[in-house]
């Protein structure tokens, strides 16, 4: 296995500085000694991946750090990214007893984070999972090598499977490299956990290939022959492209797709944002305020979030908008973008809004606002097309990926999937319990096999 | 507000709050310190021949996130020479007259015991501390608890002190006997009028496991210590009040030492039986300035429970210490959990499956479940009754048994959430009280299942 690509430098990424620094070890054993180590804890229920959360914070207080990373890397490995970029206040720390107690809860993603680094500055992750079986000689195709597909990955290559990864960019880890928000996880932190899961057994990357419905060839590779050529295939496509509003002015530069103009920030060192005193971000999802969040960070003097309904009925989470406006992010409500306005050169320089009752928009009390940059965040479009060139791959209203949700297995016998194209676009942890779960389904399927066989 | 006063055996105290012979007590300028900070009294680190100390002195027994909850010590007694530790105290007490000065000796020789009394109390101090309880270093050399320890030496030592003390004598006792009775009877016979205890234990703190060498560490050797701190309150507690009951040691004044750190402590040892209390680990943790909180403290729960005067809470709960056959057996308490605070932690439903008696249940659960998980009797009814709390999404109140309940507090002691477990009491099951010593005296002190029992049944022994 070669090394993975490393980002280079010069990136705005590298601008930002940690929202929750590392925990050094007096830190961590301190907090970990407010867990009151509850039975048959609420946090572990409100993981995804089931992490015993209680049992590894009790490890960290002991010393045992390393035993808190078995812990952890047991049921989650991705569990260091997870540390990181988990929405703990909704999940794990959300469910904390100490919030029925009104005390701050634990603070179990900056423990797991302090566990999971720590150990594995120390050792390698194949060290802290159980050894690796013997070569089956089974192969498994893997479409996308973001979250879902680098976990998959990692757990059938310690069953002996070779797993294969095509990934259509010429960088791994899809969201969790290049989308996480930089105050949270570099996307070079990203790719060394990624190189560490690589370094569990027989995993091949194969980068800057698509998966397509006809014929192979440069850059290429039919969807028929990977059924053909493999024992098995797991979907992780992710989401696509940012979607669009379809307004006038909306094509050109200054108007972005947020999540390209993060992925921009995270990964491009040409990527400059010269000139751009306003921003408007469009949206009210997580990926708004993430995008919001970062431009303010980097010194845009004004960045404001526009919704076209109340803070109340975003998606976004509450904690995040907190954080963002804490930063000077306005936001914007009851406001729907009717028009981009350019000046004579193209540039943009402004929108147009109308007013909006129950997000549509009304007549009267239309505005402008200036700006030197948009960045779109209306959602993404779906994968449809890699999904359906797999026989037997059905699609839901929503052009999600259809599979049983007891083993994420679709409509083609051989082919399972996970994380955002099944899931409509959730976190890092929910693609890693569903690659979990197809796993576990698929290596039923791969031992049968051989009995059969 | 209540009179803290005191009469310590003819030694007048402006409060009951004295320092232990330690490092606090080192100087005369520490001791001045701690007398305007409020102390009332100070016992000088321990007078004798002077000797060598090491570097690395101390070390910590820590639990969780609480520092120093006991405190171990390699340090002997003064190393100062004694003429300056002899002007600083008859300084301190030109200074400071109200204040109690007590003089801590530790010497060999009846001639050694008779010059170092003389010299001492020629400073005008208040009284004297015979220090037969220092269990590291000193021992060794035939002094300290090497004498504590021998009841006979311990007696002739007292009585050599009391030929020459013009001044009131303290026994200090160390805890590192088998029964502490015997020591103080030994200075009871000896004829002193006071007691101090307890002083230090012998202890081994802990190992540096990455030098395989034990704490604290002197370069690539430790030794034992002296154990203080809050951990070692309550074995001071049970031997002080030992002596406070015991018919020949009981008319002594008592000096109660042992983890004392706030003023809780200190009325907890002058309820049964201390009229001093000495402080030493608090101090060198938080320093003198303790002592605010525990004057104002004490007076405060004086005046609370309307005593005019601190001497009227001498010994009150000496009376409820008795032995354990006189305990009421018909005495009975149920777990009671209060469901608009707890907070679902479950830590009482795993203290009492794994320490206790299986008889708190998580609702929600089959019979077979509740089976396999370790319960042995099953209530009819479980309600699930949802954790009140604010954010206490999903969980549900854990079901105390009656059934199995025992009272035995484990439940009420893990408990996080002050307040949320009460041990209530119920009508017991004998219907009027019992002890066993009752049943002794009855001739029914056999169990069913006992080995007597046994015997009865298969006619091996007459009933």
């Amino acid at each position: 296995m070669h090394p993975l690509p490393v980002l280079p430098d010069g990136r705005l990424e590298q601008r930002f500085s940690e929202s929750k620094p590392a925990y050094s070890q007096a830190e961590a054993v301190t907090e970990a000694n407010r867990c009151l180590y509850c039975v048959d804890a609420p946090c572990i229920k409100a993981c995804p991946t089931g992490i015993d959360i209680p049992t590894f914070i009790h490890k960290i207080s002991t010393g045992n750090t390393t035993g808190a990373a078995r812990t952890i890397f047991k049921d989650n490995v991705l569990g260091a990214s997870c540390a990181r970029v988990c929405p703990v206040e909704t999940l794990c720390a959300g469910a904390c007893v100490y919030n029925a107690w009104e005390r701050e809860p634990i603070a179990i993603g900056r423990l797991q984070r302090f566990a999971t680094e720590a150990t594995l500055e120390q050792r390698p992750l194949s060290s802290l999972l159980p050894a690796k079986k013997p070569a089956t000689g089974k192969k498994v195709a893997i479409i996308g090598a973001g979250p879902a597909s680098i976990a998959a990955a990692g757990l059938l290559a310690l069953e002996g499977h070779q797993a294969v990864l095509f990934e259509r960019k010429e960088i791994p880890g899809g969201l969790n490299t290049l989308g996480i928000a930089p105050y949270k996880q570099s996307g070079n932190a990203a790719l060394a956990e990624i190189q560490a899961v690589f370094g569990l057994g027989d995993i091949q990357l194969m980068t800057g290939v698509e998966v397509v419905a006809g014929q192979g060839g440069d850059g290429k590779v039919s969807a028929e022959s990977l059924l053909k050529d493999f024992d098995a295939v797991f979907l992780g496509l992710g989401l696509g492209a940012d979607s669009k509003l379809g307004v006038t002015g909306e094509q050109g530069a200054g108007v972005w797709g947020a999540v390209e103009l993060i992925e921009r920030i995270k990964a491009d060192p040409t990527l400059t944002l010269a000139g751009v005193k306003r921003a408007l971000v469009i949206g009210g999802g997580n990926t708004a305020i993430d995008v919001a969040h970062e431009l303010k960070l980097l010194g845009i003097d004004e960045v404001a979030m526009v919704y076209r309904r109340g803070a109340s009925a975003m998606s976004g989470y509450a904690h995040e908008l907190a954080s963002a406006r804490k930063h000077g992010v306005r936001l914007i409500e009851h406001r729907a973008v009717s028009e981009f306005q350019r000046d004579a050169a193209g540039k943009v320089v402004g929108a147009k809004f109308s007013r909006t009752e129950n997000g549509k928009p009304v007549e009267g009390g239309e505005e402008t606002l200036s700006c030197e940059l948009v960045a779109l965040a209306i959602g993404q479009a779906t994968a449809t097309q890699v999904a359906t060139a797999f026989t037997g791959v059905a699609l839901d209203k929503h052009g999600n990926v259809v599979v049983d949700p007891t083993t994420h297995r679709t409509g083609n016998a051989k082919v399972w999937s996970g994380g955002d194209c099944v899931n409509g676009g959730k976190e890092v942890v929910n693609a890693v319990q569903e690659a979990k779960i197809a796993v576990r389904d698929m290596l039923r399927a791969l031992r049968s096999e051989v009995t059969h066989g | 507000m209540a009179d803290l006063s005191i009469d310590f055996c003819g030694i007048k105290s402006p409060n009951p709050f004295w320092l232990a012979s330690a490092p606090p007590t080192n100087s005369g300028p520490q001791i001045m310190r701690a007398f305007d900070a409020g102390w009332g009294g100070a016992v000088w680190k321990t007078l004798g021949d002077p000797i060598t100390n090491v570097t690395s002195r101390f070390w910590s027994h820590d639990y969780g996130n609480t520092r120093m909850m006991g405190l171990n010590n390699i340090e002997l007694i003064t190393d100062r020479p004694l003429e300056v530790n002899l002007k600083e105290m008859y300084e301190v007490k030109k200074r400071y007259p109200k204040n109690v000065v007590i003089a801590s000796l530790m010497v060999e020789s009846k001639a050694n015991w008779k010059e170092i009394i003389k010299r001492a109390e020629d400073t005008g101090c208040d009284g004297l501390e015979l220090n037969f309880g220092c269990p590291h270093g000193m021992c060794e050399r035939g002094m300290g608890s090497a004498v504590g320890q021998e009841p006979k030496v311990l007696e002739e030592i007292t009585r050599w002190a009391m030929e020459y003390a013009r001044t009131p004598v303290i026994i200090k006792l160390t805890p590192n006997t088998g029964d502490i009775n015997e020591p103080g009877e030994a200075a009871a016979r000896g004829g002193a009028p006071a007691l101090s205890l307890i002083n230090t234990v012998k202890s081994l703190l802990g190992v540096d496991l990455d030098r395989m060498v034990p704490n604290p560490r002197v370069g690539n050797k430790s030794t034992n210590g002296g154990y203080c701190g809050p951990a070692v309150k309550p074995i001071a507690l049970h031997m002080m009040s030992q002596l406070a009951k015991n018919p020949a040691t009981r008319h002594m004044a008592i000096s109660g030492i042992g983890g004392i750190s706030n003023w809780r402590d200190a009325a907890e040892f002058i309820s049964l039986g201390a009229t001093s209390v000495q402080v030493c680990t608090a101090v060198m943790h938080y320093g003198y300035r303790i002592v605010e909180d525990m004057i104002e403290g004490l007076s405060d729960f004086l005046d609370s429970k309307n005593m005019k005067s601190v001497n009227e809470l001498r010994g009150q709960a000496l009376g409820a210490y008795a032995e354990w056959g006189e305990l009421d057996l018909n005495y009975n308490l149920k777990a009671r959990i209060n469901p608009e605070t707890c907070i679902g932690c479950n830590l009482c439903q795993t203290a009492c499956m794994d320490g206790a008696h299986q008889c708190i249940f998580i609702p929600g659960h089959t019979k077979a479940e509740y089976e396999k998980a370790g319960h042995t009797h099953i209530p009819d009814s479980i309600p699930a009754v949802p954790v009140k709390a604010a954010g206490a999404i999903g969980r549900h109140l854990p079901v105390v048994d009656d059934h199995e309940c025992v009272g035995c507090n484990l439940c009420h002691l893990v408990c996080p959430v002050p307040g949320t477990i009460t041990m209530t009491e119920v009508p017991g099951t004998i219907g009027h009280a019992e002890t066993w010593n009752d049943r002794v005296a009855q001739g029914r002190d056999i169990n069913p299942g006992s080995m007597q029992s046994t015997l009865e049944k298969r006619g091996l022994v007459g009933k």
